[in-house]
């Protein structure tokens, strides 16, 4: 069993995010502790996909870094890069499998791709890691033959494949009814306890965000940089900020909608 | 260093099978096989329940879990109770999440195997609704076009316009170089041959009238099924993929009038000016290549060609250009309003509308060609 350790296993230094000569977020400063459910947080625009696309090495940063378990992510080599990325699994916005493959065919291709199991034990797993998801016997359907949060819980079953140490969620809720969404937090929340998996959610979902998030950092698309990090709930009652208590009220924390 | 993962089996005299776990239980070493256990419980006298010892256990990652749902389904399904008192507590919630969600009773699919005569018989039935499909998207086109000519149709003139610069201008580099290429080939076989007869000079007719007549009408009509009809049914396809096409019909208007219309009537007005424009540069190529290896001048060979220009070949050539860039158009359009709804759809779309696109151009010149030669045109 992976224990707990306290500590922290993500941080995000200085980081600069622009496209082209059009900056998104400036300065981001911040750490996510290992086995926390972490979400980053803000009003729609304000980078954060772009975000989590630096964090996943999808887009390189103007400036800054992230580091990860204190070592670099951005400065490393490529094949160290490669290496890193092993250890996080990825559930993307609208699930993002490959629509010509199996759902057993999609979670199975990274086990087949990195490790050297037999045809069987893969098969096992793959059983295994769909029935967490609640898809146990939809092995041989294909994506497009399912409902979007069926779509989105196999997305998760090939994001957790190769047991990373991390999992990153892309408006996990998006596109759920309030009860799948409310599922989908309750079997986060649930994945991290029993194996310790560090969360980083993307998310703009009030609700959300109150019932998973442990901290939380909250980005500005006027200001292009982090306005608060920290508890959540604590920031909806005592930020400093009137515009951070406001995103976390709904508007309805001055009276200004 | 890790313990060697093992899994020892007990049956008690109560009928109750013991499973005791030990070792480390990672998937990056070997693991012992389940299928003991699996056996005991669907066997001809199944235990009264299953248990597990884990005091030995070590670490333990995916494979444990893996190992314990395989376990406990098959227990399931022989209707064997399965205590999981003694497990790590993580490995207790994890069962617990997996079997959260009951399986859906119509969910499992078996794989089916079909016999190849089954398979040929499918086929063939495939080629069949893919006529009928052909043939009915024709009709609603011809509807659509009445709609056009009476004022009624729904489309932006700016798409046909569009529609009809991609489908023209933008293809005048690629009909160029292959125009003039064919040109030349044609006139080199040709100089090769009637030199032997002293008749040299009349390569400026048989290239002339082979790019007309054939060879034009046919190398545009390939290279627009490759370069347009593809680019329809990809980007048809995408729009379906997307719901763009649902979201038109959901404000009233007729996709195939807004979508369809524009690009079909671009092709076919564009297809015989193209083919036109192929064969000035094909008779180009082929006087470029007379004047070389000829002793004629540009004067002659061009008085040559005008000599054995008929109205008939050109209105000819001209006509079967306009067959071939409605078919082209509609294959290509059909295929992508016919998409499936993934990204692997848009692909085999794509293909279809070339594949398709090919076989009707040259089956319908052959067709022509016979009913030229029979109304001696």
């Amino acid at each position: 069993m992976r224990g707990a350790a306290l500590g922290d296993h993500i941080t995000v230094s200085r980081l600069t995010m622009a496209y082209g000569d059009f900056l998104i977020q400036k300065d981001l400063d911040f750490s996510v502790r290992r086995g926390e459910v972490f979400i980053v947080m803000g009003g729609s625009g304000c980078g954060k996909t772009t975000l989590l696309k630096h964090l996943i090495g999808l887009k390189e940063p103007v400036s800054g870094d992230v580091l990860y378990g204190g070592r670099s992510f951005w400065t490393a080599t490529d094949q160290e890069r490669e290496q890193a990325k092993r250890q996080f699994g990825v559930l993307f916005q609208g699930g993002a499998l490959w629509s010509s493959m199996t759902l057993a065919e999609n979670v199975a291709l990274p086990l087949r791709l990195y490790t050297t199991l037999a045809d069987a034990e893969v098969r096992d797993i793959t059983a295994y890691k769909l029935s967490l998801v609640g898809l146990a016997g939809f092995e041989q359907y294909y994506p497009s033959e399912l409902s979007g949060g069926m779509r989105k819980r196999a997305g998760l079953a090939r994001a957790m494949a190769l047991d990373p140490e991390i999992l990153y969620f892309d408006e996990p809720s998006s596109g759920l009814d309030p009860l799948s969404a409310r599922l989908l937090d309750e079997l986060i929340l649930e994945l991290r306890d029993s194996l310790g998996t560090t969360v980083v959610v993307v998310s703009h979902e009030l609700a959300s965000i109150f019932a998973i998030g442990d901290r939380a950092v909250f980005l500005d698309a006027e200001a292009k940089t982090q306005l608060a990090v920290g508890d959540p709930r604590v920031l909806r009652d005592s930020s400093p900020d009137p515009r951070v208590r406001n995103f976390l009220s709904r508007g309805e924390a001055d009276g200004t909608a | 260093m890790a313990q060697p993962a093992s899994l020892d089996l007990q049956r008690a005299a109560d009928g109750v099978l013991q499973v005791r776990l030990a070792g480390d239980w990672l998937l990056a070493n070997p693991l012992p096989a389940t299928a003991p256990v699996l056996e005991q419980i669907r066997g001809a006298t199944p235990p009264t329940r299953v248990e597990f010892e884990a005091a030995g256990l070590g670490r333990w990652d995916t494979a444990l879990p893996t190992a314990l749902v395989a376990i406990r389904r098959a227990a399931e399904a022989a209707g064997v109770p399965v205590s999981d008192q003694q497990l790590p507590p993580g490995a207790q919630r994890l069962l617990r999440l997996a079997f959260a969600v009951k399986e859906r009773a119509d969910a499992r699919r078996a794989l089916v195997h079909r016999s190849l005569a089954e398979q040929i018989g499918q086929a063939s039935l495939g080629i069949w609704a893919a006529l009928v499909d052909l043939v009915s998207f024709i009709g609603i086109c011809a509807q659509s076009l009445g709609r056009m000519a009476r004022g009624k149709a729904t489309y932006q003139r700016s798409d046909l316009l569009v529609a009809i610069q991609e489908a023209g201008a933008e293809s005048l580099p690629i009909v160029s170089l292959i125009s003039f290429l064919i040109g030349m080939i044609f006139a080199f076989v040709g100089v090769r041959q009637l030199e032997q007869f002293g008749a040299g000079i009349y390569v400026a007719d048989l290239v002339a009238v082979a790019m007309v007549r054939e060879m034009a009408p046919i190398m545009t009509a390939i290279i627009m099924a490759g370069r347009t009809g593809a680019a329809y049914a990809a980007g048809l396809g995408t729009m379906k993929v997307n719901e763009e096409i649902d979201a038109l019909s959901s404000m009233g208007v007729d996709p195939i009038d807004f979508l369809v219309l524009p690009r079909l009537v671009a092709l076919i007005v564009m297809l015989p000016l193209l083919a036109l424009y192929g064969s000035l540069l094909g008779i180009l190529g082929g006087a470029a290549v007379s004047l070389v290896m000829l002793d004629v001048s540009f004067v002659q060979y061009v008085a040559q060609t005008a000599d054995s220009m008929q109205l008939s070949s050109l209105l000819g050539g001209l006509f079967k250009s306009f067959v071939y860039g409605s078919l082209v158009a509609l294959a290509g359009c059909q295929q992508g309003m016919a998409c499936g709804d993934s990204a692997m759809a848009v692909g085999q779309a794509t293909t279809r509308a070339v594949v398709m696109g090919i076989v009707l151009i040259i089956v319908s010149a052959a067709v022509l060609t016979v009913i030229y030669i029979t109304l001696d045109i």
